[in-house]
């Protein structure tokens, strides 16, 4: 299995590790979904993680965020763990995990966002609401920030979740399948605010299921599947060979330079 | 005794007052507690945990011997929190879902307490008779230590959603997010279960194990209808919950032997139903209406554009053309023609019609409409 280093090679990267995964294992009943994955990603980068169906990409991303208890392993964030760190990060959940006929306004999902530093019992306010509006104004979506969430398209209720996350003002961005459903126009916007928050110095994870879009989208790549395949620049190791390694079949992905 | 009369009595009469105050704060209540277990879709759990009350309160008789209010629903709070837990551990232990860990300790607790109630019947102790009250309820009753204890936990209730309002409205939305936040989860997932169990254990002695989870849904479930805004779902849900509460007692009281209870649900079900139909934005009636008149004003659309595009192979636009040449067009009716004579946007002269000015204009920018709309 090809192992890159990850800081020398390129030189944006500080070299600081924002998220680091050991031997880590999750099983929902008895077959394992993930199978010991160490993973090390800098600070910094723009991360696709791919694989096929039932790959656990998903699970990973729950796993690192505490919402899924692993059977073995540890994760740990700038060095500490998840529980000591967790203001520093941000988590897009599938759009589909929630009943998105819930009796609330895109505003009022958005200062959800300020719950976490708020902490118990204490009630948003002014603070927290202009928060809130400056995050739907980076998403596009101020003109919408009264209405009722049902009444939302997909594209824009993902713009909601990612307007969610920024309010937390986080460091690592935890964000699964967000193109998955949105049209054209929405991902352009999407994948811009996520250069942005690279551009800032954030970690942005995201679960890709699109090949053909990770050499254009993203600087940094895990192949996943059960198992770790590879993990590194995408210039580097997003070739036929791990391709194939990870989809079990001879997968060929015309990389556009 | 009419309606009208019991209006009058309700304020002098202590009984009548003891038992309207009793259905109100108990329709409030469960009401308020109801919204989320309809947004949390539990609907079904207030069912389930009214039923595994029952062998508490059988339980709690047969240890004391006394039918003493109080004894019996802690015995009925215990049992069904017994049983609420036990429906959360199947759900996350066993692969069974959320419908079949209900029905399961619905009818195991049910027919636990069925077979209790007639074990005790057949018992020497007179002091038995009417516990089976707790079956169907039996609102006449109520005493005014009753209402006491339903108006503080009401008041704990309520002190209690506004404390940790945030947390539960972020929980039922998403639970996961919730837990990245760093919330602790489950505790407010119990703590929101608890208070449900309590209130539903509180109405027992009213409305009875088989309807009380219908106060818990039919409030809420019509409060939904009117607002797209927890806050006011909850209040209204607390208001139509009340209201059945103080219309069912109204109507039991007045019509002789109603139980009272059945006739709370009942009334509750009026909230629904009445909601179903003709709330604003959610209603069948409205929809209906917008439903259909979208569609006219589209057909009549759909017509003028058809007609502009014939109007337009003339040079003076409102040349006169044959009817019969909009038969070819599918949407056409004479009625559609009549509406756009009304609406001035052509005029009928025999067996022609001519578009106006007004006509042409409007149907060209429509047209225009349409097409930038379609780049």
């Amino acid at each position: 299995m090809k192992e890159q280093s990850q800081n020398k090679k390129t030189p944006n990267y500080s070299g600081v590790l924002a998220v680091k995964v050991d031997d880590l294992t999750v099983a929902y009943n008895y077959k394992p979904v993930l199978w010991d994955i160490d993973l090390e990603i800098p600070e910094g980068v723009l991360m696709a993680i791919v694989g096929p169906n039932g790959a656990g990409k998903s699970t990973l991303i729950k796993s690192i965020l505490g919402i899924l208890k692993p059977i073995a392993g540890s994760v740990s964030i700038y060095g500490k763990p998840y529980n000591k760190q967790r203001k520093l990060v941000a988590y897009v959940p599938q759009k589909g995990s929630v009943d998105w006929d819930f009796p609330t306004t895109a505003l009022d999902v958005v200062m959800m966002g300020t719950y976490g530093s708020l902490g118990w019992i204490k009630r948003p306010k002014q603070k927290e609401k202009k928060a809130a509006l400056e995050a739907l104004e980076k998403v596009g979506m101020l003109a919408f920030k009264s209405r009722q969430i049902s009444q939302l398209s997909g594209g824009q209720q993902q713009r909601i979740f990612l307007a969610r996350a920024l309010v937390q003002n986080a460091s690592i961005y935890f964000m699964d399948e967000p193109f998955q459903g949105v049209d054209a126009t929405t991902e352009i916007a999407i994948i811009n605010i996520l250069k942005e928050l690279r551009k800032a110095g954030k970690t942005v994870i995201v679960v890709h299921h699109d090949l053909q879009t990770v050499p254009e989208y993203f600087d940094w790549v895990t192949f996943l599947n059960v198992k770790k395949i590879a993990t590194g620049p995408v210039k580097d190791i997003f070739n036929d060979d791990n391709l194939t390694k990870t989809y079990g079949i001879n997968y060929k992905v015309s990389i556009q330079e | 005794m009419d309606i009208t009369e019991y209006f009058k009595l309700v304020f002098s009469d202590y009984t009548l007052r003891t038992i309207t105050l009793g259905t109100a704060i108990l329709g409030a209540v469960t009401g308020m507690l109801g919204s989320f277990a309809v947004l949390r879709k539990q609907s079904l759990l207030g069912d389930a945990i009214s039923h595994a009350a029952l062998p508490g309160i059988a339980i709690a008789f047969l240890i004391t011997g006394a039918k003493d209010t109080n004894t019996l629903l802690i015995g009925a709070l215990v049992s069904g929190l017994i049983g609420t837990f036990w429906i959360r551990g199947i759900i996350t232990k066993t692969h069974l879902k959320s419908d079949t860990a209900l029905g399961l300790i619905l009818s195991l607790f049910f027919g636990f307490g069925m077979l209790l109630l007639t074990f005790i019947q057949k018992q020497p102790n007179a002091n038995q008779a009417g516990l089976d009250k707790y079956l169907f309820g039996q609102a006449a009753t109520l005493v005014e230590s009753d209402v006491w204890l339903m108006a503080i936990v009401t008041g704990v209730c309520l002190l209690v959603l506004l404390l940790f309002w945030k947390e539960f409205k972020i929980l039922l939305f998403d639970a996961d997010y919730t837990k990245t936040l760093g919330f602790n989860t489950k505790f407010i997932d119990v703590l929101i279960t608890s208070f449900i169990v309590l209130a539903i254990v509180l109405g027992l002695q009213t409305v009875g194990v088989v309807l009380m989870s219908a106060m818990l849904l039919a409030p809420a479930a019509a409060a939904r209808q009117w607002t797209n805004s927890l806050s006011t779902m909850v209040f209204l849900a607390a208001v139509f919950g009340a209201f059945s509460g103080v219309f069912g007692t109204a109507i039991s009281a007045s019509q002789n032997n109603l139980s009272t209870g059945p006739v709370i649900v009942l009334v509750a079900a009026v909230f629904v139903v009445f909601s179903f139909i003709f709330s604003p934005s959610r209603g069948l009636l409205f929809k209906q209406i917008r439903f259909i008149k979208n569609r006219r004003d589209l057909e009549l659309h759909k017509t003028l554009s058809f007609m502009y595009h014939i109007a337009e192979t003339h040079e003076n636009t409102s040349h006169p053309h044959a009817i019969k040449l909009l038969n070819n067009f599918q949407g056409f009716t004479k009625k559609t023609l009549q509406k756009l004579v009304e609406k001035n946007y052509a005029t009928i002269d025999g067996s022609k019609w001519s578009l106006t000015d007004l006509g042409f204009k409007t149907a060209k920018n429509l047209y225009n409409k349409q097409e930038t709309k379609n780049e």
